[in-house]
Parts: structure tokens; sequence; C-alpha cells
């Protein structure tokens, strides 16, 4: 792949090849994201992502924070997993305490995390539901998202980037209705999911739009480090729930939904299938929460024992392992994220080329990207 | 019991290799220059398989720099580190891996961009966040005059 020359883009090449940008504004990227896109016709021949319009330099800011500062910022990694990034790093951080939290944070934690992904996998279906020309699905999709936000912001007060999991336990205790109206939400959901097929699924053109388009083997996935459910739609068992259980994961039960097609049909159905089951964990759990503390013992400031630490978690989109060398200072001393959304998009080319241009929407939206989280 | 299995073949494979198994994960180090022969044994050798490179990333230790790699082995469920020391501070470059695990290719890139370790036969090694002629942010010594607050 080479370097795009300016001249490329602005005219048509001798080779008859043209040179487009899609982004950094533009609606099918989420964000801001550039595509530069080679076409023969209406054939894509490469795609070369373009990413650093939102590199914000993170990880250097985590070297001058301290530990529960840092929980701040990465909630503004990847924005529709707010709870997820917050655990893993309070987890990396309590491995490197030696801390056990009570086993009332462990449950609500693994709530969270499974209404997260719900809520997440909900703006997904919304945003790839409209990307393909159905704007119904936008409707629907935020209607029921709006419910799982308004739960959230009565126990934490914020709907989109909480800070609420941090390193000892949570912020602060759930609201007295929490139990009561996510139960109230699980029933309605359950009702409306099966609307979810009725209006996409089974849809004629929606099926051929996404049925053999951007396939992926399971050994490519592997090769590409592709996670969560697009790595899953191909085959790929990574799901860090299932291999590395964490929190509460060990004590439910649920299904580690795979398909083997690896096309975008496939990458559809295992989030469609994911809601299924994140419902099924929070049914196991939200009774069964144990009465106790929410937060373990912290001292007011955390210094980690000189060493490194690691932590991995299964997001919305994939896994996000975190890093941290500690020199014994309150402060890391370097701090990494693997962010799933990186690994995630570098495998558009290989996924995109051979195919249409109108099909580039649906693989990318059947990514499910986020832009900050790759750029960070 | 799983680990010291892992160890055993992985002494057999390297004789000499330096292997430290106190941590959680096994943790191997390589010296830099055989980096790349150390990784291909890894993922091509049919006890061990590592497939799956989920992590790789840079640290600058003032006088040298660590390049850390995370391995899983999908298929038959081990799990491996391994790290190597890049010792020329001034002018850092390390064989690339990503003709092993594709994944790499992106990651050595987030590394040239943000740490300065250039990698050598790498196919494709541009700036990934940061314009040209950006300093190296994550250098423990860059200084950034407009945007740093110092307190």
């Amino acid at each position: 792949m080479q370097e795009v020359e300016l001249q490329d883009i602005l005219t048509a090449r001798e080779d008859g090849d043209y040179i487009i940008n899609i982004g950094p504004q533009h609606p099918s990227t989420h964000g801001v994201l550039r595509f530069v896109v080679s076409l023969k016709g209406e054939t894509l021949e490469y795609v070369i992502p373009h990413c650093g319009y939102i590199h914000r330099g993170i990880e250097k800011m985590c070297e001058r924070l301290t530990y529960p500062q840092i929980i701040h910022l990465t909630d503004r990694m990847d924005y529709l997993s707010a709870h997820m990034n917050n655990e893993a790093v309070s987890l990396a951080v309590e491995k490197g305490l030696g801390i056990e939290v009570p086993d009332r944070v462990k449950y609500i934690r693994t709530i969270l995390s499974e209404l997260q992904r719900l809520a997440s996998h909900q703006l997904w279906w919304a945003a790839f539901g409209m990307d393909l020309g159905g704007l119904t699905c936008f409707f629907y999709g935020l209607r029921d998202r709006e419910k799982i936000l308004d739960i959230f912001e009565e126990s934490f007060g914020s709907r989109l980037l909480h800070s609420y999991i941090c390193p000892g336990g949570l912020m602060n205790d759930i609201h007295p209705n929490f139990q009561k109206r996510t139960k109230d939400f699980i029933t309605y959901f359950r009702k409306k999911l099966p609307e979810y097929d009725e209006l996409l699924t089974g849809n004629i053109i929606f099926e051929q739009r996404t049925k053999n388009i951007g396939i992926l083997s399971k050994e490519e996935a592997v090769g590409y480090g592709l996670t969560g459910p697009s790595g899953r739609g191909s085959g790929f068992a990574c799901d860090i729930r299932k291999r590395f259980p964490y929190s509460a994961y060990d004590k439910v039960n649920f299904k580690e939904i795979l398909y083997n097609e690896g096309d975008t049909w496939a990458r559809y159905k295992v989030r469609m299938d994911e809601m299924w089951e994140s419902m099924r964990i929070i049914e196991q759990l939200i009774d069964n929460i144990p009465e106790g503390d929410f937060t373990a013992k912290m001292k007011p400031i955390i210094r980690l024992p000189e060493g490194e630490y690691h932590q991995r978690v299964e997001t919305a989109r994939g896994e996000l392992g975190v890093y941290i060398i500690s020199t014994g200072e309150k402060n890391p001393y370097r701090m990494h994220f693997r962010t799933p959304n990186f690994s995630n998009l570098f495998v558009m080319n290989r996924l995109a080329a051979g195919f249409k241009i109108a099909d580039l929407i649906a693989i990318s939206g059947s990514l499910d990207l986020v832009i900050p989280d790759i750029d960070r | 019991m799983e680990k010291e299995q892992l160890a055993q073949i992985l002494a057999e494979l390297v004789p000499g290799l330096e292997i430290n198994s106190s941590k959680e994960i096994l943790e191997v180090k390589a010296a830099s220059n055989t980096w790349h022969e150390l990784a291909g044994k890894l993922a091509s050798d049919p006890r061990l398989q590592f497939n799956y490179l989920h992590n790789l990333y840079g640290v600058d230790w003032q006088t040298y720099f660590t390049v850390i790699a995370y391995l899983d082995s999908t298929i038959l469920g081990y799990s491996l580190i391994v790290r190597t020391e890049v010792a020329d501070h001034d002018n850092p470059s390390l064989d690339t891996i990503s003709d092993i695990w594709i994944t790499a290719n992106f990651q050595e890139r987030e590394i040239y961009d943000l740490l300065g370790i250039s990698f050598s036969n790498h196919p494709d090694l541009r700036r990934l966040f940061l314009e040209d002629g950006w300093g190296f942010p994550l250098r423990k010594d860059y200084k950034d005059d407009i945007n740093f607050i110092e307190r």
C-alpha cells in the first residue's frame, strides 16, 4: 500500500482508478476517521484507514495522574463501554494491591457491564440499520437504550461517562430503585427484542446486503487480533468472560455466541444473540446481590508496589487490556491500553477489498467502531 | 502445572533462554538480535502454536527501551510474555514481527509513532496518529512547551 499523493485524490489516475476520501466527517465512519479508498469503477481496490484526528495522548496523561484520576480518562476511550473500561483499570489496580473486593461489588459490576453491553448493542443496531437505509431502526434502538440510561442516571447521576467503578469498589451504593427498575427493563426488553428481528433481520434487502459480504476466516481473525462480536462472527472463541473470568462471570451461566460464516451477517447475528445472553446474566444476578459494603477498605493515596500488572476485560467491542508499569509511585511509570477497536479497524482493508463501495458502509458498520477508542 | 510444562518445552526449543516462572504468566527474555527468530519459533512450533498476539508495547527506561509482547495460543491454551531490550537509546531499532503476526504491523506503527523505535523490514512504517516531524511523546525526555503545564 503506497502513500496517497494529493494529486491522486483530485484526479482520476491513468490506470482508471479513482482515489476518494471518505471522512474525516462522514456519517458512515461514526466519528472522525478517514478512509482513503481506491476505486476501479464501483469496486474497492484497497482501503487505507487514517486515524489520529482525536488523539488526546491518554497514555501520556496517565503518567502524570493518580490511579483514581485515571478512571475518568478511561470513560473517554470507548464511551459506549464506559463501565467496562473503568472496571479494567480498577481490576488491574486491585490486582497490584492484592485487594479482594466484596461480593456485592463483584455482582454489581457484572450487572452494570451487561447493562452497558445491552445499551451499546442497541445503539449499534440502531446505527447499523440506519447506515443501510432503515431509519426506523434508529428510533427503536434509541427508545430502548434510553431506558437503560435512565437507570444509570438514577444511580450514578450520569448517562454516558459514569466513572462509577473505581479502584476498591464503587463510588457510592446503588439507588434503592436499581433492582426493581432493572428487572422491569428486562421484562420490557424481552418483549421488544423480537421486534428488532421483525423489523430488520428478516428483511430480504438487508439479507442481500450483508450475507457473503466482507468474509474473514477464523485463522485470519486470530492473526489480525479481531476480537469481540466481530471476531466471534468468524468463529474465534475470544470471549474473555469465558476464557479468563473476572468479577462474577464465573458464577453465571451463559453461552459464548459463535458463528462460523465470518461475513457481515454473522457479525450482526452474534450481537443480536448476545443481547439475549446479557439479559440472562442480569436475571441470574439481580435478585442475588449480597448485602455488604460497596467498597473495600482503601488507603487515601494508592501506591502500587513496583512491578507490572495487567488485566483483560471483555468490552462491548472486544478485548480491552490494561497494562500498568509501576515504580512504587502514586502514578504509573507507563500505562498502556490495548483497545479492541484499534485492532478491529485495521482489518478493514482485508474485509472490503474486492467488494463494492456500498458494501464498505455495511462492513464498517458491522465492526462497530468507536473512534476515540482507536486514537486514545 | 501448565506453566512448568511450557517452561520445559521452551528450554528444549531455545537452549539458554532466560525463563521467569515466578509470576502469574510465564515470562521469557530474548536478546534483541534473536527477537525475530524466537517469535518465528514460538508461532510455528507444533507444541506451542502461539497464534494470537494480543498486545505489543514499548517502555522508555531513559537509557534503554523495553518491548513486550503478550502471546496466547488459542489452540493449546498457553499464555506467554516475551520481552526484549533495545539498548541503543539514541537510535533504537528492532526487527519487525509483522510477518509472523499481522496485527503486529499496526502495533509496531503505534510504537514507532509514540516511542520512536524503528522496526526494520516493516512493510509500511509510517506515523499513525501524529504528523511527521512531531517528537516522540511517550519518551520520558519529551518536552512540549506549548501544551504542557509543569506543576
